[in-house]
């Protein structure tokens, strides 16, 4: 137990699923824009989880329209309406930071299967 | 000076989002009830400040002068006497509690505490000097502080000049930070920023001195 719990659990989520490196997410981002607040979803593969506690932190990376896009959110984050994982990721690395020198074919994570 | 002061203990560092869902860094106090030991007066002390003392002690465990004191001023002991120095005193007596909740949210405070002590340090890390190069046929001198004066005149080292040295453990104030929250209940004061000290420190907390 940390000292600051008595703070932090307050703003602890419990509705965030466990994930890890290589998992393909949807994350519902709220965005206010004049005054409205609306739902944009950034969809792509986790490539690090860094950081403890309340302060820990994911970042999804994405190809948009050939840009690689890489977001950084933090997993208790009040501004994430939702957080979906969509395929497990069969990764041998914590930090998939080698996917950036990649495209095509050899940019993509291979999904993890059960059954093997 | 200060119109308010209560005293705490550091408690540590997190954060916290606020309401337009932004992240503040914050460090967290927790502020015991204060019990006002004695009250020193301008024309009696040559100052004004309360004496006051927080949380429980085992009364076995004091000194003779110290079980008097408290006897005297009919409070039970504290950990420990922390002297709050105010403008002014009037309307406080002796065994009056001050709690958190004479700060509000938002206001500007200062925090006074002991910094963390570094030991013996060089001038580098004590005075921010700039050191020397890494390479150009330097050898053994790249943390060294350079000329510390001229030669035969003045044939000697100005006092007060900046070398290595003790640093840190010296009582430090931290100006203007913002009070997040202040919990009655809990006893817990947030400010926006960091705070001199390790974890479980002794803070004083005062209103501004300076800003608006």
């Amino acid at each position: 137990m940390k000292t600051t719990d008595l703070v932090d659990n307050q703003f602890k989520r419990t509705d965030i699923p466990k994930m890890g490196p290589g998992d393909e997410v949807k994350v519902h981002v709220r965005v206010v824009e004049g005054g409205k607040e609306r739902i944009q979803v950034f969809q792509g593969n986790v490539t690090k989880i860094t950081g403890s506690g309340i302060a820990e932190s994911y970042t999804v990376r994405k190809l948009s329209y050939g840009v690689g896009v890489e977001r950084t959110f933090p997993v208790h984050s009040p501004s994430v309406s939702k957080l979906e994982i969509l395929k497990r990721g069969d990764v041998r690395r914590a930090k998939l930071n080698y996917l950036r020198e990649r495209t095509g074919k050899s940019a993509k994570v291979r999904e993890k299967r059960d059954d093997q | 000076m200060a119109q308010k002061a209560i005293v705490g203990e550091k408690v540590g560092m997190t954060q916290i989002w606020d309401d337009a869902q932004h992240v503040i860094p914050v460090t967290v106090l927790r502020i015991e009830p204060a019990r006002v030991v004695q009250v020193k007066t301008g024309e009696r002390d040559g100052y004004s400040a309360l004496q006051v003392t927080y949380g429980q002690k085992d009364p076995r465990k004091l000194t003779k002068a110290q079980a008097g004191h408290f006897a005297s001023a009919n409070v039970p002991a504290g950990r420990r006497l922390v002297e709050l120095r105010l403008d002014s005193v009037d309307g406080f007596q002796v065994g009056q509690e001050i709690a958190v909740d004479i700060l509000t949210v938002g206001e500007k405070v200062d925090v006074t505490a002991v910094s963390r002590g570094k030991g013996f340090a060089g001038g580098m890390k004590r005075h921010n000097f700039r050191g020397q190069g890494a390479s150009h046929g330097n050898h053994k001198h790249h943390r060294a502080p350079g000329s510390i004066g001229s030669c035969s005149f003045p044939g000697r080292v100005f006092k007060g000049l900046r070398m290595a040295g003790h640093m840190g453990h010296e009582q430090t104030t931290t100006l203007n930070l913002e009070v997040v929250q202040a919990d009655l209940e809990r006893g817990l004061l947030l400010v926006r920023g960091s705070v001199p000290g390790p974890n479980g420190g002794v803070v004083i907390v005062r209103n501004a001195v300076k800003g608006k």
